[in-house]
């Protein structure tokens, strides 16, 4: 029998839920009461399945743990798992990003920080270095921090080059490396930032969100600080694409699990309106790689709506599952402490979990069998 | 040898440690200057790391929400870090007022 797991990390612990069929959750938690979780990773390269979560005490600073046991004990490791070396003279505010590598990498996990920095783990997730190839770039010191801190809030490891890696950084833009982190440039191209006099400057742009293409994985969606961009060549170009948008603002933004040039975002009115348009809960879906978004489905609230969907608030399960293309989930949660969810890709919504916490971070998958 | 009690608040008698307990800060060979909170906390992060990590950054900086007492007296008052800790002084550990 399938189980899913569903991870909710909110600004005062996280909640684990599981279901056999994405409609019945039983829920434990807070598990890291009282930590603003803002990653999640759900590692399931490797058997058990492992849950990273990065989160930051108000008063006691970043804390980063694992469990292999679905929540029910938690490894802290005694020397930190994630920080600055000495010689970088900097201090990890928050973990905004894990992020499990490629299958052929099985011990590899990104973490993406704030301030703006990446780091990799060789051992699951147990320690990470520093990437001295991005915090050594020249245009670090010149990168700005949004409302929500300096942060580098996205990392994509291409499925099928385990050297290529894109990032996002609030802000600094898009940052490519082909050779596994040594070496990194700006690839913004396309992309507007409307917040300074030079609309379209090499880097400095206020990214907030990109994902991904499941099926091909040279297609990119990006939800932008203004504007939502696509891009067909891994990140090189980038392309205005907002069509039938209600507003093009917002933070939450995922892929289809396995359908190509489908993805799901959350739109917000505007930069100094960041609220959904008409107080409407509203999921708008393209099946064309962007070129045309609708609204996706109905059983959201269509009135007094005012919460907002995070930038990793939104997730899906059943990743790879073509062949079992009723096997999937979509998922997002909100400020204001509600999960929701679709198992029929995005037709059909119902409320999943509410009165959580302000939900940061939301990811799902399907645990691996022999793993219950 | 300086001998300190550290007192913890219930929130970080589970990182690793005991509410109350004493530490032994000895002094380097040759020196004679005071032991001060920063030689405490250097000695937390190989005995207690995942408690001394609570309490300051990895730039050693005591962070912002953390006060730490020297026999009452808030050390931002009296030299921060570098605050002396006399022989059988008592560290204590208190979280600000702050969140919601």
């Amino acid at each position: 029998m399938t189980q899913i797991l569903l991870a909710v990390g909110t600004d005062k612990g996280l909640f684990l839920g599981t279901s056999a069929d994405r409609t019945t959750w039983s829920w434990s938690g807070p598990h890291l009461p009282m930590a603003r979780v803002a990653a999640i990773g759900l590692d399931t390269r490797r058997s058990p399945l492992r849950i990273l979560t990065g989160g930051r005490h108000e008063h006691w600073g970043p804390v980063v743990m694992h469990s292999d046991d679905l929540g029910r004990t938690w490894v802290e490791e005694e020397r930190a798992a994630l920080r600055f070396p000495d010689s970088a003279d900097a201090a990890v505010a928050q973990v905004w990003q894990l992020q499990p590598g490629p299958p052929e990498r099985p011990d590899e996990v990104w973490a993406g920080v704030e301030p703006a920095a990446l780091f990799r783990s060789d051992d699951g997730g147990a320690s990470f270095g520093l990437v001295r190839g991005l915090w050594d770039h020249p245009h670090r010191p010149t990168w700005m921090p949004g409302f929500g801190g300096l942060c580098l809030h996205t990392v994509l490891p291409h499925p099928e080059d385990p050297d290529e890696v894109l990032v996002g950084i609030s802000t600094g833009g898009v940052y490519r490396t082909a050779d596994g982190g040594a070496t990194w440039a700006p690839s913004n191209t396309g992309i507007e930032a409307r917040f300074q006099p030079d609309r379209y400057p090499e880097y400095g742009q206020c990214v907030h969100k990109v994902t991904r293409d499941s099926a091909e994985p040279s297609r990119l969606f990006l939800q932008n600080h203004g504007g939502v961009f696509t891009s067909t060549d891994d990140g090189n170009t980038w392309h205005l694409a907002t069509d039938g948008l209600p507003a093009d603002f917002g933070f939450g933004l995922v892929a289809h699990p396995f359908r190509a040039g489908t993805a799901f975002l959350f739109p917000l009115q505007a930069d100094a309106h960041r609220l959904p348009p008409e107080g409407k809960a509203r999921v708008y879906r393209t099946d064309d790689g962007g070129d045309t978004w609708v609204e996706s489905g109905t059983g959201l609230p269509d009135s007094g709506f005012y919460s907002v969907v995070l930038r990793d608030a939104m997730a899906v399960d059943g990743v790879g599952s073509l062949d079992q293309p009723d096997q999937l989930g979509i998922y997002f949660g909100t400020r204001s402490g509600e999960v929701w969810g679709s198992t029929d890709e995005g037709r059909r919504w119902s409320r999943v979990t509410e009165h959580l916490p302000d939900v940061l971070c939301v990811r799902a998958t399907v645990v691996p069998d022999g793993q219950r | 040898m300086t001998l300190v009690t550290v007192e913890l608040p219930a929130a970080l008698a589970t990182a690793g440690t005991r509410g109350r307990f004493g530490v032994e800060i000895a002094a380097p060979s040759g020196l004679t200057t005071a032991t001060t909170v920063a030689d405490v906390l250097d000695v937390l992060a190989l005995t207690h790391p995942v408690l001394e990590r609570r309490l300051r950054d990895e730039t050693g900086q005591v962070r912002r929400f953390v006060n730490l007492y020297v026999d009452g007296e808030d050390i931002r008052r009296t030299g921060g870090p570098a605050t002396p800790v006399p022989d059988g002084a008592e560290l204590l550990v208190v979280p600000s007022v702050a969140g919601g």
